[in-house]
């Protein structure tokens, strides 16, 4: 069958399944299960009552279980298993973790995601706050936004196409078509620098990448954070004589303080998960490994799923804190 | 109430400035890429991308017309004719007609060819040769000129890209397998979500409050980690890898971030409109069809927006559930990581699928910013 047909028919089975398992199943429950009318209408209802919510929840709760929670822990299983030749799985305790720490290769990625975890997030949240700012009151300054907020929609491996024509080089002789190289013997540069194979500096080169993507995101939620602050305690300062310097240090970011905090750690999150811009721009060669391409190299090049699931299991923990903290907000939020 | 710009006029001139140099650097990457895929790959490989935006200077290697067409004049051989080719208009600076010396003579002037004979060649690329015998050879003379020539863009790029037969370079077909995997992935999770929304927005029942927290922790869960487990869960209960697969992985992946920017949206929804509503005696499946989904629209389109960004943009989920070894479904951003890998220097191609891909989003972004906002705003817990 022809791909598109079959996706108009998933959407149609789809659509149709997910309306009529809702329907039929509310149906059943007030028709058959506990009929809101004889002697028992009263209790039926509170009865059925009981039932609906999870009805409704049903269908979400197993993709969630399936596609989300059961994952990690069968991850963590696998990360203590190796797998038989042959089939079947034995136990093998740490020693995947024991392997994986011996390799070379772990730790640069370790590193690697430790510069990424400091990096990417500080300068996404300072250029973003710094966009807000001055955007804010500026006649363009939406058109200047949506500009900024572009990169958002472009697809990682888009962006490390982008960008690899900006780090583009040519032999010294030739005109340079990469717009880094073009500066750089602009400014003096004597030779073109191939900067994907810098060792360290060109992880910096991949971070800018992503920087330029997730900047958007933090100025869209720091500009709106930076809207809902009282204009009384900004003119009060300004009446004190304080300096734009001190209004927005001293007034505008004590404010906003959590919001900052949010985008913070929802860029750490994105950081912890980058895998695309890696692969497609230097497949951590030239020491620019990252724990999610390791992870991929492992389970899908090597074959390694012990290892491989150690590895994910790395980036799990890495994520739990802010999960622990996301989870500890909301549910205070709520009450 | 002004603070910051408007007060003093140096300081505004500064803020003004600053957002300039700021939007051209986050625009300027994207605007390289975008006029590289207008331009052929000769022209890519020997100036940079900012430079065809303006008349250029370039040394070209150009060639008369053939002895054939030779006309005799007053006891003359004569080749009459312009070097460029029809609809160029260049500006000659320099030109010659050996390699060694590329820049002996100015327009106008006349030169001495190596077979005998002489050239003329004007300042707009028209020459004439002449010779008291005739000219010999099936080939013109070579004529190296140094010429300004306006920007010149092509729609080439494009046209083979996307129409191409050879299926190594098209992106045609890679198009439609991710617009196969992005619409269904987009509308089933919406509807599944929007129930469990409900629920958890309006119902009250035990475990409640657990299910939102454990909602929220979930949608930081890297779905690295459903790789191999989904995988394996795929392979055992008979799905192959294919469009099934995708379709639901993207389903429960999506999940999380669908439930919690609903449920937020509903929550927000006035009380007394739903308990109205249950006084009437409406069901609580009426009230859902008839009165929450309607009011949540702009919830489902923030969401729908990010599905379907992400759905197409995403590379992992499509390599491990989707594609598999014959190739046939493979998606545009897998194409393009080929096409980095086997054509990284063919930059012609790489541009132009890379557009091809982007081009899409960028429309949707565009289009429905309004909703992205509102989506990112309700969407980052606070």
């Amino acid at each position: 069958m022809h791909p598109a047909l079959q996706g108009l028919l998933t959407i149609a089975i789809g659509v149709s399944g997910c309306v009529g398992y809702f329907y039929l199943s509310n149906q059943f429950l007030d028709k058959v299960l506990f009929p809101a009318r004889g002697p028992n209408a009263g209790r039926n209802i509170n009865r059925a009552n009981v039932i609906r919510p999870w009805l409704f929840l049903f269908p979400a709760l197993l993709a969630l279980g399936l596609y989300l929670a059961y994952p990690v822990v069968e991850t963590l299983r696998l990360s203590l298993t190796d797998r038989i030749p042959g089939g079947g799985y034995e136990w093998v305790g740490l020693e995947n973790y024991r392997q994986m720490a011996a390799e070379p290769k772990f730790w640069e990625a370790m590193r690697n995601n430790m510069l990424w975890l400091i990096v990417v997030p500080a300068m996404s949240t300072a250029f973003g706050l710094l966009v807000a700012q001055l955007t804010d009151r500026i006649r363009w300054g939406n058109v200047a936004k949506a500009l900024i907020f572009m990169p958002m929609a472009i697809s990682f491996v888009g962006a490390s196409v982008i960008w690899k024509l900006v780090y583009d080089t040519r032999p010294a002789e030739q005109d340079q078509i990469g717009i880094l190289n073009a500066l750089y013997i602009f400014f003096g540069g004597t030779e073109p620098q191939t900067w994907l194979t810098i060792p360290f500096w060109n992880s910096f080169f991949l971070m800018i990448v992503l920087v330029w993507i997730q900047t958007g995101f933090a100025m869209v939620i720091l500009s709106a954070a930076l809207r809902g602050i009282p204009e009384e305690t900004i003119e009060a300062a300004i009446l004190d004589g304080a300096n734009p310097f001190q209004i927005f240090f001293k007034i505008k970011v004590p404010q906003i303080k959590t919001t900052i905090l949010v985008v913070w750690t929802t860029i750490t999150i994105t950081v912890l998960k980058v895998f695309d811009i890696v692969f497609a721009m230097t497949n951590g060669q030239w020491e620019t490994q990252v724990l999610a391409n390791y992870m991929y190299d492992k389970l899908f090049r090597a074959n390694d799923w012990g290892v491989g699931s150690a590895s994910a299991m790395v980036i799990m923990l890495l994520v739990t804190p802010i999960l622990i903290w996301n989870v500890r907000n909301a549910r205070q939020e709520m009450k | 109430m002004n603070d910051i710009a408007g007060t003093r006029p140096a300081l505004r001139w500064v803020v003004h400035g600053s957002v300039v140099l700021l939007v051209v650097l986050w625009v300027f990457p994207t605007l390289g890429l975008l006029i590289s895929s207008f331009r052929t790959a000769d022209q890519i490989a020997t100036s940079g991308w900012w430079r065809s935006l303006f008349p250029s200077e370039q040394n070209l290697t150009l060639r008369s017309a053939a002895p054939e067409t030779q006309v005799l004049e007053n006891g003359l051989y004569v080749i009459e004719g312009n070097l460029f080719d029809a609809g160029v208009t260049a500006k000659i600076s320099q030109w010659g007609v050996s390699s060694r010396a590329i820049d002996a003579f100015k327009p106008g002037e006349t030169a001495e060819l190596r077979k005998g004979g002489t050239i003329t060649v004007d300042v707009d690329g028209n020459y004439r040769m002449e010779n008291t015998e005739e000219f010999s050879g099936s080939r013109g003379s070579r004529v190296f000129v140094t010429a300004e020539l306006p920007p010149e863009f092509t729609l080439d790029n494009y046209h083979k890209v996307l129409l191409a037969e050879d299926s190594t370079d098209s992106m045609g077909k890679a198009f439609f397998n991710t617009l196969t995997v992005t619409i269904p992935a987009t509308i089933i999770p919406i509807l599944v979500a929007a129930f469990a929304a409900y629920a958890l927005a309006w119902m009250d029942f035990p475990g409640r409050a657990l299910l939102i927290a454990a909602v929220v922790g979930l949608l930081v869960v890297p779905l690295q980690l459903a790789l191999i487990p989904l995988l394996k869960f795929h392979l055992h209960i008979g799905i192959p890898k294919g469009y099934l697969g995708v379709w639901l992985a993207h389903t429960g992946f999506g999940m999380p971030l669908a439930i919690y920017l609903l449920r937020n949206y509903m929550a927000g929804l006035p009380r007394d409109l739903i308990e109205n509503a249950r006084v009437d005696g409406a069901t609580e499946f009426q009230i859902f069809t008839k009165l929450i989904l309607p009011l949540s629209f702009p919830a489902l389109a923030s969401f729908a927006i990010f599905q379907f960004l992400w759905t197409w943009n995403d590379l992992l989920v499509a390599k491990v559930f989707l594609i598999d070894a014959t190739g046939q479904t493979t998606v545009m951003t897998n194409r393009i990581v080929e096409l980095l890998g086997t054509r990284g220097g063919n930059w012609e191609i790489l541009a132009t699928a890379a557009f091809v891909s982007i081009a899409v989003p960028l429309a949707v972004f565009f289009a429905m910013q309004k909703y992205l906002v509102r989506g990112l705003l309700a969407g980052s817990v606070k």
